[in-house]
């Protein structure tokens, strides 16, 4: 018996890391139409841009954001093979937790250096100046 | 997996407990892709850091060139077009890999490792024309700020292509062996999470730097 465990247990475990691999769904189809989404995704934007059409900004900003979360959501699901189930949802779980975090880094330096560079203008400073 | 429970089913007698055993094998024994994913979602988090750096400062030139005097969007667009290639270069490279077949794999393997030297040296030729038109690092904060992000990147992507070329040694001399199977599904969403963070870096910094 304890001969027999080990060696059950190793072929087991070989079975799972070749699993481990191949339970990733992946197929031709799959990433060709991952590559041809990013690659519209991608095009576009950069022929707006290049091409003169977004002269302001404001909304041309907005697009560009837009289409380049778009763009994200694709490769996280096709070429990064992202769902719900995979690892048991633990890869899902850790994906949402970042972006909470990113979404916090990101728009909180950003709104709190922009409000700053405001109060700091030079026509503050004169108010600054002339207190006591 | 199945095959194990048909072969233990196929006894008659100590069917239930057998299976009981069988049905506990389902433990998480290979967690490397996940720790591995958790890896990648810690190194987004410096991409935050430094594109919350970039977005403060992107716009402060201290008397210096701005970013639609310096940013060569034609430049960019290649480098785009050169990383977006070698990812699904790369999935090929993993569909070959699971039919086993270990040439083809390293033959779409190289043509990434190509792809992604291209993009790497363009990188490095637009970098050096920048510091020699005297827009170095050194010359505002969002110069600064803009060779942190982006040479970030690209050390990221220099240290996947040493990745490769290991890899192609290692798949050389043992074959497609299940660790080299596991090491590469790692490079895999490496390489592809590389491709995520340029989709931040073209859009955020140059695509939105021109038009400012």
């Amino acid at each position: 018996m304890s001969d027999h465990t080990p060696h059950a247990h190793d072929d087991g475990h070989h079975e799972h890391a070749h699993d481990g691999v191949e339970q990733i769904h992946v197929s031709l189809k799959g990433y060709m139409t991952g590559f041809a989404a990013a690659a519209f995704l991608t095009i576009l934007p950069f022929w707006l841009v290049m091409s003169g059409a977004f002269s302001k900004t404001g909304p041309a900003d907005a697009f560009i954001l837009l289409f380049a979360a778009v763009q994200i959501v694709v490769h996280m699901v096709y070429f990064l093979h992202l769902n719900a189930k995979s690892e048991g949802g633990w890869n899902m779980l850790a994906l949402v937790f970042t972006i909470v975090l990113v979404v916090i880094t990101l728009s909180g330096s950003i709104w709190i250096m922009y409000h700053l560079n405001q109060n700091m203008m030079p026509s503050m400073m004169k108010d600054v100046r002339s207190l006591p | 997996m199945s095959d194990m429970t048909m072969t233990v089913s196929g006894g008659s007698g100590a069917e239930e407990a057998l299976r009981f055993h069988v049905a506990e094998d389902h433990h998480p024994e290979n967690a490397t892709l996940l720790g591995f994913w958790l890896y990648l979602m810690s190194d987004c988090l410096i991409f935050a850091c430094l594109f919350a750096a970039y977005g403060v400062l992107g716009r402060e030139y201290a008397g210096g060139p701005s970013a639609k005097e310096v940013l060569e969007l034609p430049i960019v667009a290649l480098n785009t077009t050169l990383l977006l290639l070698s990812s699904i270069t790369y999935g090929f490279a993993v569909l070959e890999m699971q039919q086993n077949r270990r040439g083809p794999m390293m033959a779409w393997l190289i043509v990434t490792w190509f792809l992604g030297a291209g993009f790497i040296s363009l990188e490095l030729t637009e970098f050096m024309h920048l510091v020699s038109i005297g827009a170095g690092p050194g010359r505002s904060a969002f110069l600064s700020s803009f060779f942190t992000l982006v040479g970030t990147h690209g050390l990221h992507v220099t240290s996947g292509l040493i990745w490769m070329i290991v890899l192609l040694v290692q798949v050389g001399k043992k074959g497609l062996i299940p660790a080299n199977k596991r090491r590469l599904m790692c490079l895999s969403m490496f390489w592809h999470f590389l491709d995520v963070v340029w989709v931040g870096v073209f859009s955020f910094v140059y695509l939105m730097g021109v038009l400012s």
